[in-house]
């Protein structure tokens, strides 16, 4: 096997992958998952206590503090998950590199956006005006 | 410089086999569910469309509020909130199954089988259980 190598030049791996970042993307994939079950259960039970009441109530309840914080964590958490995620489904099939940063940069904006209009969304809710 | 041209002849990428695409598998319950979780994945991620919707209507008034209440109540509304509270549902109950396996738990073959059946079972029923419960709050169906 001359002139083959099998190990992998290291200026190549470290803290490089195909996102070019490291394997942290795994764990807080992980982290996030664990934190979405609990609120996941308190959203839906957020949305079913809500659902039929009149827009004052909703706006009250929203608003109210054990309801937003939970509301407002949910949000974040699954944003930062759902980005990870549509990353690594981007990079499963998304081989061109044009297209590759094209739709990562339109995932980071989507997410972006959403979690700031939902986060703001509560904030106007618990605050007013 | 010769690591980088290794594989390659005359500057262009020599044939090399590829592995085999999901298609040339014979299909099986794990496989199925493993697909299904990336594909509500998917899904939940456009659906996040439809909660900043509803708390952005929210907050800007009874006139945007009443917008969503429409939009929920016809049928194609009907069909998607219930698409989506399956794919939140699946995709929960597929994420504990990893998380599971994550422990180096349940992965014989009648365990994997086993957990990739109460993850079905379990997300059509949890569905449908949050359903009846969302009719009884707003009582009863309109």
């Amino acid at each position: 096997m001359k002139g083959a190598r099998m190990s992998t030049p290291a200026r190549r791996v470290r803290g490089l992958g195909a996102a070019h970042s490291g394997t942290g993307h795994f764990w807080h994939q992980r982290v996030t998952s664990v934190a979405g079950i609990p609120l996941t259960i308190a959203l839906v039970v957020i949305v079913i206590s809500l659902l039929g009441r009149n827009h004052a109530a909703v706006v009250q309840i929203l608003g109210s503090p054990l309801v937003a914080i939970l509301t407002l964590l949910f949000i974040i958490n699954t944003a930062y998950h759902m980005w990870i995620g549509m990353q690594e489904i981007i990079l499963d099939y998304v081989h061109e590199e044009k297209w590759k940063l094209v739709s990562l940069m339109a995932n980071t904006f989507f997410v972006v956006v959403i979690a700031f209009a939902s986060v703001y969304a509560v904030l106007k809710l618990s605050f007013g005006v | 410089m010769s690591e980088l041209d290794a594989g390659t002849t005359a500057g262009r990428r020599a044939a090399r086999p590829l592995s085999p695409h999901l298609q040339v598998y014979k299909p099986t319950l794990t496989m199925m569910m493993s697909i299904a979780h990336r594909i509500t994945g998917a899904a939940l991620y456009v659906g996040m469309l439809l909660l900043a919707w509803w708390l952005i209507a929210a907050a800007s008034g009874p006139a945007a509020y009443a917008n969503v209440e429409w939009f929920m109540s016809t049928l194609i509304g009907r069909l998607v909130l219930f698409g989506y509270t399956w794919a939140l549902m699946h995709h929960m109950l597929g994420g504990i199954r990893h998380l599971i396996w994550d422990t180096l738990h349940g992965l014989q073959p009648t365990e994997r089988e086993l957990l990739a059946m109460a993850t079905l079972i379990g997300s059509i029923a949890l569905t449908l259980l949050l359903w009846v419960l969302g009719y009884l709050a707003m009582g009863g169906p309109r």
